[in-house]
């Protein structure tokens, strides 16, 4: 589906001695199965703009534009649900959201939910253990006995059993050591590819960001700051410094690199092997002119 | 030969008779003054460490040594007085209503007079540059003012080591990057130990010293700069080696002279530098 | 925080009563909620009004704040008083209500203990108005300390309170991501019928309890880490000390006693 933010504010208890502007005139497009990074500092206004996707919060001006549902501050949304089931959102630290006796029925909660008969609900169950890496014999144990990690693939899976077109990630990968961390963001982009979703990523890596996505947003402030191809977001570096973001490690390193030999070196996505080869030619292929 | 300040003498723990080995004869010693990093990955055994040094958890084998005590039960306050933690969860460690009555609550624990602990909490809270906060509230804090409250509560009571259990791995790469340089200032400005848990290689290349840990044993006691040479078998027990190494490794396979593991980009750059010399 | 709702809300300020020792203000509305019953005549109550309003006044909120913020109340008073009009049968017929007799012994009595019961409200709720929950907290440790003899875990209590305040906040974000959580899986809080409503709760609260439950192992290892043994031998950081200005309001009270008892009849 479509994703389309226009002119979009939030405002938190407007009115009050407690109101907070939390995002403001944050306009921008995704098209139907793309992978877009959504980069920011805390506070940037990252976690109020995924919940318009699933409609949890409902802008206080412009429109937000989901496939054919559209959210604004005048009139609800009459297909919420309808909404909800086909935009699934994998919050942070999604484990906290296990509340059912066992593994199986805690899956199936979110499609029971939405009507799925128990026939397709136990095919979902079985596909989507399969995709988060849980085995079989888990099913009937309670969520609770299960490993921190064992206990964040089920919650995923519990999303994914909704069979979203959309998925929402809010830093899927908070807390798990680098193999996890490379596990599950290798699953979610597989899962992308294979059933041509549209992924909205909310994440502080910025390797994650450069390597995964189709598109990255920048914000700051609750608004927009930069979006673009990721390889050319990310090469800019004193606009992201203006905003205190890092660039990702491999494009600083080159950014040393051209200071310190005075070589050009572009970043263009290129794999780390290439990368040496390129500065062991440099390296190499300046000595030869001495 | 130098006096060890901890010591794990044939250590094995298990959470009961049925549950597996969670640590299994691990025996290793850290010395005053010294920056030892514990890594591993998720359920290796690493944070049951921490729990086994100041007595919140007692071994079924083995002995622990804390500053010449055997740590039990009739030893645990004695040992906790010299050994302070930082947790992983912010909001899990923060007692009092404010910055201020959180750093007083281990003042109070240990009977300290009043004005003295004043004095003490103005000082640790200015070491950590959390004086400004006296009255804020924890939720309005963020993570990494929080955890730096907690490193002050510490600091406050003068131990002589300092554990950090994974005290980064809830925070954003703002609030990891606070707490690193808060701890790297802390260690050279006060004689204390320093026991760094993670996962993450990146937070290991200052400490002195660096223990693997794999399955309940100890897999590896290196030097970070020997760690770093290790990649595929890091990555096998789930660990992952910061870009530098990975860089310099295939610049090693394509032949470039690299003589010194880097453990910064500057480092690389400088082997790079004396390659390109070289020419 | 949206609702106007005062009870138990706290607003910082600067004011004498704020900055009165949070003893003073205990002590003075225990014996405030008792000596209420001993007034009988117009003068009585007017003395109490007046004691009552002027203390409003020193707090600095807007009186009419304080008014509309007890809005629930003030159904209880006025059903308090219609009830007493109905019911009480003294003195003389005044007027007929829809046929009900009013007597005269039902006005005066309703009055009084409508007045009566706003008078307390309006007190205790000045109270919590301006005493943060931790300096409760603190004065009533305080004031229960000679119950240590006795063995009653005074300070264990003191601080079971304010570890509850601490974690107020944070477990009501908790909550609201929970909800949020269980909302994109489609549960609805909002809508449906009572029994499906109810049954949407526990999703809810199975999670939010297993949370607060680790929560509350990780606080206790992380307070025995930090050399807590229970209350011997601490010392305190907060303390509370008794100024002038406590001295000189415990004497206004004192007056206010001794006028109540003369204004009685």
């Amino acid at each position: 589906m479509d994703i389309s933010f226009e002119n979009v504010a939030y405002t938190y208890q407007p009115k009050t001695p407690f109101e907070h502007r939390a995002i403001h005139d944050l306009s921008f497009q995704v098209s139907s199965g793309t992978f877009v990074a959504i980069v920011g500092h805390t506070g940037s206004g990252k976690s109020t703009l995924i919940q318009h996707l699933n409609g949890l919060l409902r802008p206080t001006q412009g429109q937000v534009t989901i496939g054919d549902y559209q959210l604004s501050s005048d009139k609800k949304l009459k297909e919420m649900k309808e909404l909800r089931r086909r935009v699934g959102v994998v919050f942070q630290y999604p484990e906290h959201q296990l509340f059912e006796e066992t593994v199986a029925k805690d899956i199936a909660f979110g499609p029971a939910n939405f009507g799925v008969d128990q026939a397709e609900i136990k095919k979902r169950t079985y596909e989507v253990i399969q995709a988060v890496q849980i085995p079989e014999d888990l099913l009937e144990r309670s969520p609770f006995d299960l490993s921190g990690g064992q206990m964040r693939r089920v919650a995923i899976a519990g999303v994914l059993a909704m069979e979203p077109e959309v998925l929402v990630l809010d830093e899927p990968t908070a807390g798990l050591d680098p193999r996890g961390q490379k596990d599950i963001m290798d699953m979610f982009y597989r899962l992308h590819q294979e059933k041509n979703l549209t992924t909205v990523l909310v994440t502080h890596s910025m390797e994650d960001a450069l390597h995964y996505a189709d598109h990255v947003i920048i914000l700051d402030h609750g608004t927009k700051y930069m979006e673009g191809k990721p390889a050319e977001v990310f090469v800019k570096k004193e606009e992201l410094n203006k905003v205190q973001l890092d660039l990702p490690e491999v494009i600083q390193f080159i950014f040393k690199v051209e200071e310190k030999f005075g070589f050009r070196l572009t970043y263009r996505g290129q794999e780390l092997s290439e990368l040496a080869q390129e500065l062991k030619e440099l390296i190499r292929g300046a000595d030869n002119h001495e | 030969m130098r006096q060890s300040f901890i010591e794990f003498n044939n250590v094995s723990f298990r959470y009961g008779e049925e549950h597996p080995w969670v640590l299994k004869n691990v025996s290793f010693v850290i010395y005053p003054d010294e920056w030892v990093a514990i890594i591993g990955h998720n359920g290796s055994g690493k944070s049951t460490i921490a729990k086994l040094i100041n007595g919140l958890l007692f071994p079924q084998e083995g002995e622990i040594i804390v500053d010449g005590l055997k740590v039990s039960q009739d030893t645990i306050w004695e040992v906790r007085k010299s050994v302070g933690m930082v947790f992983q969860n912010p909001d899990n460690q923060f007692v009092g209503t404010t910055v201020r009555d959180d750093v007083a609550f281990g003042l109070e624990n240990r009977g300290v007079p009043r004005p003295e602990m004043i004095k003490r909490i103005d000082s640790s809270l200015t070491a950590v540059s959390m004086n400004d906060y006296l009255l804020h509230e924890p939720h309005r804090l963020s993570g990494g003012q929080k955890q730096r409250v907690a490193i002050a509560s510490i600091l406050a009571i003068s131990p002589k080591v300092i554990i950090l259990d994974e005290a980064t791995a809830m925070l954003d790469p703002t609030g990891r990057l606070e707490i690193m340089s808060t701890i790297t200032e802390v260690q050279d400005k006060h004689n204390l130990a320093l026991v760094t848990i993670t996962h993450d290689l990146n937070e290991i290349t200052k400490a002195d010293r660096v223990i693997v840990m794999n399955d309940g044993k100890v897999w590896l006691e290196a030097t970070p700069r020997e760690v770093f040479t290790k990649k595929e078998e890091l990555q096998l027990i789930g660990l992952d080696t910061p870009f530098v190494s990975k860089l310099a490794d295939q610049l090693t396979n394509l032949g470039v002279e690299i003589n010194n593991q880097p453990l910064s980009h500057e480092e690389l750059l400088e082997e790079l530098w004396i390659s390109h010399s070289k020419m | 925080m949206n609702n106007a709702f005062i009870i138990g809300q706290y607003i910082p300020g600067e004011s004498i009563i704020h900055r009165l020792d949070p003893r003073t203000k205990i002590t003075i509305i225990f014996f405030f909620v008792i000596i209420v019953f001993f007034a009988n005549s117009i003068a009585s109550y007017g003395l109490l009004t007046v004691f009552s309003i002027g203390s409003a006044l020193a707090t600095r909120i807007k009186l009419s704040y304080i008014i509309k913020g007890l809005t629930p109340v003030w159904f209880l008073i006025i059903f308090t008083f219609i009830l007493h009009l109905v019911v009480t049968r003294e003195g003389d017929v005044l007027f007929e209500l829809l046929s009900f007799p009013v007597y005269s012994g039902a006005v005066a009595q309703g009055s009084a203990i409508s007045l009566r019961f706003f008078l307390l409200i309006l007190v205790t709720s000045l109270l919590t108005l301006t005493t943060s929950p931790i300096e409760i907290t603190d004065a009533i440790e305080s004031l229960l300390h000679p119950l240590k003899r006795i063995k009653f875990p005074v300070h264990e209590l003191a601080l079971m309170m304010s570890i509850s305040l601490r974690f107020i906040p944070t477990l009501m974000q908790e909550t609201e991501k929970i909800s949020k959580a269980q909302a994109s899986r489609g549960v609805d809080f909002k809508t449906g019928p009572i029994k499906e409503r109810l049954q949407a709760i526990v999703p809810l609260l199975v999670p939010l309890f297993v949370s607060a439950f680790k929560r509350a192992e990780e606080l206790a290892m992380a307070m025995e880490a930090r050399g807590y043994q229970g209350g011997e031998g601490r010392t305190k950081l907060r303390e509370l000390k008794i100024k002038p200005i406590d001295i000189v309001t415990f004497g206004i009270f004192c007056l206010i006693i001794i006028g109540l008892y003369l204004t009685r009849t």
